[in-house]
């Protein structure tokens, strides 16, 4: 199996790797989608003062930024059954992708309601506007312009720890890159290629995400 | 069917957590070495030396550290480059870290204002000096809370040396679980024993970052 660079499998291998890239990007749109919906309750919740939501939301946080992420994913897949929860793969891996954009970005979302200072807050609320309001259409916006590029970063980050999930069988692009070297014998190539998808994956999520927040949060941000 | 009781899987943990902790040694200080290298070639005054850097930070923060283990390991037999788990994981593992220990210093140097650069120049040190002398060890004082911080992210990513057959904390949680089909309780405590190897490293982080904003 020595020798030189052989790409041949490329003609009959490009329809799966195409598949699962596509695997790979609908598990990060999930995650994403619904890890910043914790993220902003989450955060919320950190900055409030309801003491015992401060608190679940601060071991939810740690727990999850203190253990691996395939631990998670076999603690989901594998040891929820024994509580009578059956996951398909799938769900699996979007559960656990989506415990972890949301324990990071709500660490990220909390300190951005902490950069943005006390003065915004009362002068919304001295408007007469309701706390729900000064939070969403003051305060929020506000925020999510000054985190932004960590949040990007993040979404990048937890696209690229999917790849993990390729060992609980899920159809996604590792996992079809394992298929295809164990039938070519050409495992070097094979991840090689599949590296540079995940490269080209993530500097267009980089780019798409630069571009939404210029577009929708504000200007002068990348 | 052996019986095995809590303290015997917990047992079994603790013992090959002892794999994860050396492993994670080993990167650190892999990744420490050729960090520096990168850090140094992000700095550099040639162009095509902070691009060919730029690039491979690039292309170590942007593929998925699985993928690289699985190049190493599985990719490099096809050259005939017969590798162990051991020596991929330490590997795959110090590339990884370079790359991101490579940026957090960098990002520490270009914090430091110009006047420092300046004030070694009219000293008459040369570039190298001023680095050693003047630049580092100011950039490495302000980057400890994030250094400690990947320490954390290196010790989790460890756990991927598991899949090349490396017998670490996840590898022997696996077998455990094929033998007691208690996986709840075996990727549980799996959890918390990572927990308690991390959990102290991210508030030593946080501590040291808190401190430094502080100035």
């Amino acid at each position: 199996m020595n020798g030189a660079f052989d790409f041949g499998w490329l003609a009959t291998g490009s329809r799966a790797l195409l598949e699962g890239a596509g695997m790979t990007v609908m598990l990060t749109v999930t995650s994403t989608i619904l890890g910043m919906i914790i993220s902003v309750f989450g955060a919320a919740a950190r900055r409030g003062h309801i003491r015992w939501l401060q608190a679940l939301v601060g071991v939810y946080v740690e727990a999850i930024r203190n253990t691996p992420f395939i631990v998670q994913l076999f603690f989901i897949y594998f040891g929820l059954p024994s509580l009578g929860v059956n996951l398909n793969p799938v769900w699996a891996g979007i559960i656990a992708m989506t415990l972890n954009v949301g324990a990071y970005a709500t660490e990220i979302v909390a300190a951005g309601l902490g950069a943005i200072g006390d003065g915004q807050r009362e002068a919304a609320q001295a408007l007469g506007l309701k706390p729900r309001v000064v939070f969403f259409k003051v305060i929020l916006p506000q925020a999510m312009a000054v985190i932004f590029p960590a949040l990007a970063s993040q979404v990048v980050m937890t696209m690229l720890d999917s790849a993990v999930i390729s060992q609980i069988s899920v159809r996604e692009l590792t996992m079809h890159a394992n298929l295809i070297q164990s039938q070519t014998f050409r495992p070097f190539e094979t991840f090689a290629i599949v590296a540079a998808i995940y490269l080209l994956l993530a500097i267009a999520v980089r780019r798409l995400l630069g571009f939404c927040a210029r577009r929708y949060v504000g200007p002068g941000l990348s | 069917m052996i019986e095995f009781t809590l303290w015997d899987i917990l047992r079994n943990l603790l013992f090959a957590a002892r794999w994860t902790v050396l492993l994670s040694i080993a990167a650190f200080i892999g990744g420490t070495i050729v960090g520096l290298g990168v850090l140094f070639a992000r700095i550099s005054e040639r162009k095509w030396v902070w691009k060919a850097a730029h690039w491979y930070i690039e292309v170590f923060q942007g593929t998925p550290l699985l993928l690289q283990l699985f190049l190493i390991f599985f990719g490099l037999p096809q050259f005939g480059l017969r590798i162990e788990p051991w020596t991929a994981a330490v590997l795959g593992l110090t590339l990884y870290a370079s790359a991101y220990l490579g940026e957090i210093w960098r990002s520490g140097v270009e914090a430091l204002p110009q006047g420092q650069w300046d004030a070694g120049t009219s000293l008459g040190l040369k570039r190298w000096q001023e680095l050693r002398l003047v630049i580092l060890p100011q950039a490495f004082r302000i980057t400890t809370g994030p250094t400690v911080g990947f320490l954390v992210q290196l010790i989790k990513s460890t756990a991927l040396a598991s899949i090349l057959g490396f017998e670490e904390l996840v590898r022997t949680a696996d077998a455990l679980n094929n033998a007691t089909f208690q996986p709840f309780r075996v990727y549980g405590l799996v959890a918390i024993i990572y927990f308690v190897m991390c959990f102290p490293l991210t508030r030593y982080a946080l501590w040291l970052e808190k401190r430094q904003a502080k100035y």
